[in-house]
């Protein structure tokens, strides 16, 4: 469903180039994984795809079941199908966390040409996927993650993404900062959310949340490129090897 | 000092408009006192510090006193169908006939023009009296043209606790000046609450809040209108509580004066406002603060949305005497620059002459938080709708400074309205 064809991009204001020459396809129903290390373009790319400004893209295409990705504003990316589960989700203080979902909601539905969600249907809804995210009343209430935890914003963004459901999920290092009990919380939701129609793209420095969610792919990014794709067994060699001896082994 | 020049002005202000008749001893008195006044101080100019921000030339055009005339009620639109106690003003010109009958449980109200025939204590004490006071640390020149001239506005005495609120509403067709002036007293232990819609282009209202009294003013300035002053001159009581709140939308050139004295023990007085500019506005709020007495609270919050090529402005003073100990002022300016275009100019200043206080101000500028905006469009909220939900964000904190929350939703509904419109 996505397809990354040869993505070059460099950033606007430096003319620095962070991805050069990307090629990625994830498949509905699949699980893909991004490791690598700090710095090599993963949160880049990750950006690149939802639709944020600032990066300049010099070659190359992406793609959603055909569609041109990169012709389309953040939000109608968003529209389309696309979730990015930030690295490092925003705190907006004054907007409360209800608001900003039913908000969200309808804008989407609005630009499919779908009615909006009813309130009782919105509140019965986000109240069920809350609860089996831990995320008590009280945080529903609040600004969007002004005053949480880290913990807490993480699970905030698999909740925005449960309530959205899209059809890509892009997961940036949503398992940082996070300790087991939230892991196996946020791994829960995610693997909630598998289904033959959904793909997913998770984004991770570390293998120990590809013990929960459970990778069909895992590829490795090094300096702005995917230098290896294999198996779930990629991550073990990464968690023995570190990255440095596979982008050598490739090298 | 005034130069040659300047007394010029301010002879050619006061020779365009129509001079009062009929008026009690006391009050003639009073205006030749404010002409000489106004000749002395002369007529404001670029030059001078007040001023340095806002050009007051298009304040001081000498213009005549506007015709009577029939306006549309537009200007009260924007409170809605609010209970209130509902008085016009077309052209500057009280209309008994297009208002509600001056009868208000708890408050004593009358025409201006009519107790400035009269020779009441009350209003003796007020008239021109919290403008002179005012006049203390700044000169003022623009208020003491209304004293000289304005004869249309209400004179309110609160004795009792007021329930339903008093609306003023201006609207104005053609050219001409509109001088309006308010004097309001609030009793010991009484309340009110005063809603003001459209604005003449000078306007005066002095409060006086006796001891543990309340005063709301929650006041909304839309619409195309001339280019106008007001000022708000407020003595506060102790315990009392004063809170005025005003939203300015566009217009070419508006500034608000609000100047208050916290004179008695363990009274506060908070000025809020939020300012939406775009095109060509210019919009001033300067406010001055005085705390004469002890354990008193201030706030000034106001909050600056600008696009286009408009301009925001605060200047604001927390002036405490010696003496005013535990006096606890707060003040904050912000904006926030939609395009380019727009700019934000800000003086803080403080003045203590205390030493056991705590007074604290801050500003910034600077377009909305790319993240942020990022952030929602990302969830699928399009750009006009994300920056719609930031500036309501922005601009919250000094709409809860209104106390009454029904009147705050009115105030983000009318935030939301303009974003909405803003081309
Ligand atoms: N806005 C930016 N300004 C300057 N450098 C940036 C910016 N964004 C990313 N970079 C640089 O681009 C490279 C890739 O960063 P990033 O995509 O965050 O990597 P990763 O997520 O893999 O850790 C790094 O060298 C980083 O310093
Ligand atoms: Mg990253």
């Amino acid at each position: 469903m996505l397809e990354i064809k040869g993505l070059r991009v460099t950033l606007e204001e430096e003319g620095k180039e962070i991805l050069k020459g990307v090629d990625l396809t994830v498949e509905a129903g699949k699980v893909h994984a991004i490791m690598g290390p700090n710095g090599s373009g993963k949160s880049t790319l990750s950006y690149v795809l939802a639709g944020r400004d600032g990066y300049e893209v010099t070659a190359g295409s992406v793609t959603l079941d055909g569609e041109d990705v990169l012709e389309l504003e953040a939000e109608e990316r968003a529209a389309a199908g696309m979730f990015l589960a930030f690295q490092y989700p925003v705190e907006l203080p004054g907007v409360g966390n209800m608001t900003f979902l039913r908000t969200a909601m309808n804008a989407q539905r609005k630009a499919r040409g779908e009615d909006e969600i009813s309130a009782p249907e919105f509140l019965k809804m986000v109240r069920e996927k809350a609860k089996a995210l831990n995320i008590d009343n009280e945080m529903l209430k609040r600004s969007v993650n002004v005053g949480f935890s880290g913990g807490e914003k993480k699970r905030n963004e698999i909740l925005q993404m449960a309530m959205l459901e899209p059809r890509l999920c892009i997961l940036d290092e949503t398992d940082s900062g996070l300790d087991v009990d939230a892991m196996r919380l946020v791994a829960d939701g995610v693997n909630a959310l598998r289904s033959p129609d959904r793909g997913f793209l998770v984004i991770t420095h570390y293998q120990r949340l590809l013990d929960h969610i459970r990778p069909d792919v895992v590829h490795i990014m090094a300096d702005g490129r995917i230098v290896e794709t294999g198996g779930p067994e990629l991550a073990l060699r990464v968690e023995t090897e570190g990255y440095a001896d596979i982008a050598k082994s490739v090298a | 000092m005034a130069s040659d020049a300047t007394r010029k002005a301010a002879e050619a202000l006061l020779h365009a408009l129509a001079l009062p008749e009929g008026e009690a001893g006391w009050v003639r008195e009073r205006r030749a006192a404010a002409r000489s006044r106004l000749l002395e101080a002369g007529a404001p100019v670029r030059r001078d510090e007040y001023w340095r921000f806002t050009d007051p030339a298009r304040l001081t055009a000498p213009i005549a006193t506007a015709e009577a005339g029939e306006a549309p009620a537009q200007a009260a639109a924007v409170f809605g169908d609010v209970d209130a106690l509902r008085v016009r003003l077309v052209n500057g010109r009280l209309r008994a006939d297009l208002s509600d009958p001056l009868a208000l449980d708890g408050a004593a109200i009358a025409p201006l023009g009519e107790v400035l025939k009269q020779d009441i204590s009350i209003v003796r004490e007020l008239v021109g009296q919290l403008e002179l006071a005012a006049q203390e640390k700044v000169s003022r020149p623009l208020a003491i043209l209304n004293t000289a001239a304005a004869t249309e506005g209400l004179a309110i005495q609160a004795h009792g606790a007021t329930v339903r609120p008093v609306l003023v509403s201006y609207d104005q067709i053609g050219e001409g000046a509109s001088l309006v002036r308010h004097v309001i007293r609030v009793e010991a232990g009484a309340s009110l609450t005063l809603l003001e819609a459209g604005v003449p282009t000078n306007s005066v209202m002095e409060v006086e809040v006796a001891d543990g009294g309340t005063f709301h003013h929650v006041r909304v300035q839309t619409g195309e209108r001339a280019p106008a002053v007001t000022h708000v001159f407020a003595r506060i009581g102790a315990e009392a509580e004063f809170k005025t709140f005003t939203l300015t939308a566009d217009g070419v050139l508006t500034r608000n004066e609000v100047v208050i004295d916290i004179v008695g023990d363990h009274a506060s007085g908070h000025i809020a406002g939020a300012v939406l500019g775009k095109g060509d506005a210019h919009i001033d709020n300067t406010v001055f603060v005085t705390h004469s007495a002890e354990h008193g609270e201030s706030r000034q919050v106001f909050k600056n949305v600008l696009a286009g090529a408009s301009r925001g402005i605060f200047q604001g003073k927390i002036f405490v005497r010696a003496g005013a100990q535990k006096t606890d002022g707060y003040q904050i300016s912000q904006s926030v620059l939609l395009e380019e275009g727009a700019q934000f100019l800000a003086k803080p200043e403080l003045e203590i002459y205390a030493d056991d206080v705590k007074c604290s101000h801050g500003s910034t500028t600077g377009a909305l938080d790319e993240t942020a905006l990022f952030y929602l469009r990302s969830r699928g909220v399009p750009k006009r709708v994300a920056e719609s939900m930031l500036v309501a964000a922005f601009v919250d904190e000094a709409i809860s400074e209104i106390a009454d929350e029904a009147m705050q939703e009115r105030m983000r509904a009318l935030v939301a309205k303009w974003m909405a419109g803003r081309t």
